[in-house]
């Protein structure tokens, strides 16, 4: 147990502590089951999708397109409730356009070989485009009152059903990541994807299960945005794209791949959701949050590596024939 | 045929097939819209293309290291903001003022610079952050106020009217001819500057650069510096152009230059791209947007969505000739 704090989870545990113990100093109330919950619910779509957005980095690739994913699905929804289509139906539907999205983002990454980076930006342009055609400047609300309740009303005990999904989901993909074949796939290939393959990994078709799974989480999360809000329009979940990174990123995922876990995300979702819920209650606005958050992420890999030079100037003579012997490159650990 | 796909290098193949897109993109709205090949819309694209150009310039250095700039926007925005404020109480004179752009660009683009080459964060991270960072501070400055051009001197509103020189009704804006300078003055070093060669060892095998005593952090601490810099002249461009700056300004430049780059033939993962294949990119994504919203049979709506489908096209067709030349190329050396 020791050894756990240690580590980066261990470290973030400790951060998540202190920012809860703060405010609940500052403000009495924080602590409630209610307080809580309203929090989880205001940025429950952005949770969700990090947790399938940990397999894709994790996988040493990167989505970009998931916030416009979310608004495409958001407004499909939009348009066929407002053309007198079965809710039940159109839900449906919506997931279905995620799972195409994502199979065309994956189709270009896998098969042509452009960079996730590249082909996700251009659909976060593309997708976004798409969402705007379909509604044009209007905006659309009379959702069922059900549908609309799917972020805010109980459904086991006094927990919604969005954070059940997103529950539910967390056991599923952390298992799946961590405890099956599928997962350690994932982990080599982030690794090191040309080894992968040599090794009878079917690396095209890892990927594309991993991007056609962000397509219909992303699309999950675009209805229940539209749910918490009653409304959507074209602009919906702009820019969620970063806050969603920022989320897998603090929570020790590397963003070159191959490592990282679904515990760490999970903490770091909680403390960004915590950091920016007591910012909230002590009246400060949504753009010095983001900053924070800026802030933070920076220093999540900027703390540490500053440590490890600290560490490695203090043992010096101890370092001296390595360096001498070794390449110039990268400092050696000392362990 | 073989023989000129031999003499010629892939990087200028791709150029050329560039070329011939944005050609064939031209003579197409030629056909759709009228009066479309007039002097009228050449300065349009001009002048739109020459208010992306710097921030695209800039990302194209630090992406040749194999890193990323993602608070690009941000810091177009501030400046643009923050300088609008300055000209408001004390008169620089145009040629003071794009120093002071510039400068400060330098100075924000120091502190991606050190956090990522000193402090051994990776770029992605830390741009995400100073996106965050730089719009934050713009927001925190503003105040939420807009500032207008009739509160800074005259000069602000004239300079994008101004021209170099004008031939027959054809004009050569100023914006225009102060970012094809910056092009031609980077497009210069990188192909024949000794430390700008640097750039590209520097993305093209880390480690060997290190092992070959290039000091690979300097290099890429220069890149964010001289990024911050263009960015700081993308602020100057947005100033003029537009003439009143709120909060959401430069709201979305970093993935328009990314785009613009890739489309341009800059490899993402470091290591290749040229200054040509910069502007090129640049203007093709500009002639693409300004003429789809000048194209009756769209919608403006479709605009983004076409634009994303069109951007990603030409980046599969680039992969496929590229890969297919090189083919034929070792084919006939073996």
């Amino acid at each position: 147990m020791k050894g756990f704090f240690k580590t980066w989870e261990g470290l973030l545990l400790v951060i998540l502590i202190a920012t809860m113990a703060a405010n609940a100093l500052i403000v009495p109330e924080f602590l409630t089951v209610q307080n809580q919950i309203n929090l989880f619910t205001l940025s429950i779509e952005k949770a969700i999708v990090a947790l399938i957005m940990t397999y894709v980095i994790i996988s040493a690739e990167i989505d970009l397109s998931v916030a416009s994913v979310m608004g495409l699905a958001a407004c499909v929804f939009g348009s066929l409730i407002s053309g007198g289509w079965n809710p039940v139906m159109a839900i449906a539907i919506c997931l279905a356009v995620g799972a195409a999205a994502g199979a065309f983002n994956a189709f270009w990454i896998t098969y042509v070989g452009i960079p996730s980076l590249v082909a996700t930006l251009a659909m976060l342009i593309g997708f976004r485009g798409f969402a705007r055609v379909l509604l044009e400047d209007r905006g659309i609300n009379g959702f069922p009152d059900w549908f609309n309740g799917l972020a805010r009303d109980p459904l086991v005990g006094p927990l919604p059903f969005s954070i059940v999904l997103f529950i539910v989901l967390l056991v599923i993909l952390g298992y799946v990541l961590h405890f099956t074949s599928f997962g350690r796939k994932v982990f080599v290939i982030g690794n090191n994807a040309e080894m992968a393959r040599y090794s009878g990994v079917r690396t095209a078709r890892v990927k594309t299960a991993i991007y056609v799974m962000s397509g219909v989480i992303a699309a999950a999360a675009g209805l229940l945005y539209a749910a918490r809000l009653s409304s959507v329009r074209g602009d919906a979940a702009y820019g969620f794209e970063l806050d969603i990174i920022t989320m897998v990123l603090l929570g020790g995922v590397s963003i070159f791949g191959g490592r990282g876990s679904m515990l760490g995300v999970v903490l770091s979702i909680l403390i960004v959701l915590n950091l920016r819920n007591g910012m909230s209650l002590m009246n400060i606005d949504g753009h010095r949050q983001t900053a924070v958050i800026g802030v933070l992420l920076i220093c999540s890999v900027l703390v540490p590596n500053l440590m490890e030079h600290v560490r490695v100037f203090f043992s010096r003579p101890t370092q001296a024939p390595a360096k001498a012997a070794g390449s110039g490159a990268a400092p050696t650990r000392v362990e | 045929m073989m023989s000129l796909l031999q003499k010629v290098h892939p990087q200028n193949l791709r150029l050329i097939a560039l070329a011939i897109v944005l050609v064939l993109l031209i003579l197409f709205f030629a056909t759709q819209i009228d009066n479309y090949l007039s002097p009228r819309m050449l300065n349009r694209i001009a002048t739109s293309a020459a208010l992306f150009l710097p921030v695209a310039i800039g990302q194209a250095l630090v992406v040749i290291t194999r890193n990323v700039d993602l608070s690009v926007g941000s810091l177009v925005g501030f400046l643009a903001f923050f300088m609008g404020d300055m000209l408001g109480h004390y008169d620089l004179g145009p040629v003071l003022t794009i120093v002071a752009f510039l400068v400060l660009g330098g100075c924000f683009g120091a502190i991606n610079g050190t956090l990522v080459s000193y402090g051994r964060v990776p770029s992605i991270i830390v741009t995400l952050g100073t996106l965050a960072i730089f719009r934050a501070l713009l927001i925190e400055y503003s105040d939420s106020r807009t500032i207008t051009t009739d509160s800074m001197p005259k000069w602000v509103a004239d300079f994008p009217q101004l021209s170099l020189f004008t031939v027959g009704s054809f004009d050569l804006r100023m914006t225009v001819a102060l970012a094809l300078a910056a092009a031609l003055v980077f497009g210069i070093a990188l192909s024949r500057l000794r430390s700008a060669r640097k750039l590209y060892a520097v993305g093209s095998n880390p480690d060997a650069a290190i092992m070959s005593g290039i000091d690979s952090k300097r290099v890429v601490f220069w890149a964010f510096v001289l990024s911050g810099a263009m960015a700081g002249l993308g602020g100057f461009m947005f100033l003029v152009r537009f003439g009143n700056i709120t909060v959401g300004a430069g709201l979305g430049f970093e993935f328009k230059s990314v785009s613009e780059i890739v489309v341009g033939g800059v490899n993402i993962f470091g290591g290749s791209g040229s200054m040509l294949g910069v502007v090129l990119g640049t203007v093709l994504v500009d002639t693409l947007e300004n003429s789809l919203l000048r194209w009756q049979v769209i919608s403006e709506f479709w605009r983004d969505a076409l634009l994303g489908m069109l951007i990603i096209l030409a980046v599969a067709a680039d992969t496929f000739m590229t890969r297919s030349f090189t083919r034929l190329r070792a084919k006939k050396d073996v």
